[in-house]
């Protein structure tokens, strides 16, 4: 049976359970409004470690084997590893999995990754290809900061459109069996550019991915938006979110009723994030917490978690290039 | 919705959206701000230059030991890590006066000494302050040699 529908998703024949998630954030996430819903917070962004970037792979790492063993699996049940972050070359990610001694594909999806992976990995178990994988992702704030930007203790002044990297990890075990919310269906997103370059407006760059990856999800599957309880994108700020709001209501769909973005949702006002939260670790850390405790709780029962990637380097905007965007959309019922 | 590569209008008419939306830089409060954190570096950069008079250093001559002063203060605080947080309220107020540039070379080297003494800090301790002094010290010339054609 073919498991495709319309132009982009899939609809799951046997839909795969995401039976565990494991989640470490940095200390200002823990300061900030979801504290109760991390597994383990950081004291400080170094954790002892003599680089952020190993910082972040220890995170990573440590997110992955926590997610495993809360499901009382042992690491080797796990088929594959679908992972990545936002370094070159997946750095964090690389180093992470070295410890971990499992089959393992990268993937770069800039913030979509965490999604991204979930998605991969569910057509590898609804497939019939895998029992077990286990999707992550992660983000550092000074690590992403330094690759991307200034220093760390520059003292630059930020825009208020700009979106504060999280420093966290998340990761879900997905199992072909088991007690959880299945994942019943997924859209893959293709690049949309609407010509934003300014690589501080990265949550107004994505909306408009945002919005035509659930547009083709509703017109695909042949759900309407009030078939979800919440539907929630990754790291589009208040600044995008609220264009995901204009551009629906141009459409005559009504989103502002069952519609939050992960970005909106991590730090207090006073924390002065400005613009929200932004990073893989932004729909990762919200995801495998807050919203994978509300589906377990039955507080929500059908959500739809879009993850949101810009994919502009420092080559690309340095050479005035506009900002390509990504967003891939998962299904979660419970 | 959306093509992959939207038109030109299609593009434009997002944008503008967008601006509409966009927070506004809040001006008076970033200029009270820089006015207030520029004027104290330069006011304690004045009262270093009365002392260094005092001590009997000529006008001229008070303006070395001056700028190292603050250029040792500006270090310092980077290192503490203070100066990003002063930066990060007082903007051009902290960017602008001597400290600043102190700032921009400071920042970098202590960021990339992980990568090691010559491919970290050596290589990028100027990314920032670098372009100030290509610029600079080519419009120096340049202004130089009208200088000089106009004697």
């Amino acid at each position: 049976m073919n498991k495709k529908r319309g132009q982009q998703s899939i609809i799951f024949a046997s839909p795969p359970v995401i039976t565990s998630t494991a989640n470490i954030v940095g200390p200002m996430e823990g300061d900030g409004l979801l504290n109760e819903f991390y597994d383990r917070i950081l004291n400080d962004t170094l954790d002892n470690n003599s680089s952020w970037e190993q910082c972040e792979s220890a995170m990573m790492e440590w997110a992955i084997k926590t997610a495993i063993t809360k499901e009382t699996s042992v690491i080797d049940d796990v088929d594959y590893v679908l992972a990545g972050d936002l370094l070159n070359q997946l750095m964090s990610t690389h180093f992470a999995l070295r410890g971990v001694g499992r089959p393992f594909l990268g993937l770069y999806g800039a913030c979509s990754t965490m999604v991204e992976g979930m998605l991969v990995g569910s057509t590898l178990i609804d497939g019939g290809f895998a029992n077990k994988i286990v999707a992550a992702a992660s983000s550092h704030h000074d690590a992403a900061e330094r690759q991307y930007r200034f220093p760390t203790e520059q003292g630059v002044q930020r825009p208020m459109v700009s979106q504060w990297t999280v420093t966290g990890s998340g990761a879900a075990v997905i199992s072909a069996i088991g007690n959880g919310p299945r994942i019943t269906a997924a859209t893959v997103g293709k690049i949309v550019d609407m010509g934003i370059k300014d690589p501080n407006a990265m949550g107004p760059a994505m909306a408009p991915a945002a919005v035509d990856t659930l547009w083709h999800h509703f017109e695909d599957s042949g759900r309407q938006h009030t078939y979800y309880d919440m539907i929630y994108t990754g790291d589009l700020g208040n600044v995008g979110k609220a264009l995901v709001i204009d551009l629906f209501k141009t459409k005559g769909i009504d989103l502002s009723t069952n519609y939050e973005d992960c970005g909106c949702m991590i730090f207090k006002e006073d924390q002065d994030a400005h613009a929200g939260a932004s990073g893989c670790a932004s729909s990762a850390i919200v995801f495998t917490g807050y919203i994978y405790r509300q589906l377990m709780q039955q507080k929500l029962h059908r959500i739809l978690l879009v993850g949101t990637g810009s994919l502009h380097s420092t080559t690309s905007y340095q050479q005035k290039e506009s900002i390509p965007c990504i967003a891939h959309a998962v299904a979660l019922e419970m | 919705m959306f093509s992959s590569k939207a038109s030109q209008a299609e593009q434009q008419q997002y944008q503008e959206k967008f601006e509409q939306l966009k927070p506004k830089t809040p001006i008076l409060k970033n200029v009270i701000w820089a006015f207030i954190v520029g004027g104290l570096i330069c006011m304690l950069g004045q009262f270093l230059m009365n002392y260094f008079v005092s001590l009997g250093f000529s006008n001229k001559e008070a303006g070395g030991p001056t700028s190292v002063v603050l250029i040792f203060l500006s270090a310092l605080f980077t290192g503490l890590g203070v100066y990003d947080e002063l930066g990060r309220r007082a903007g051009a107020g902290s960017i602008v006066p001597i400290t600043g540039f102190a700032n921009s070379i400071v920042a970098p080297a202590m960021e990339f000494k992980r990568e090691g003494y010559v491919f970290g800090i050596g290589a990028k301790m100027f990314i920032i302050a670098g372009p100030v002094l290509v610029y600079g010290i080519s419009t120096a010339i340049l202004i130089g040699f009208i200088y000089w054609l106009r004697l």
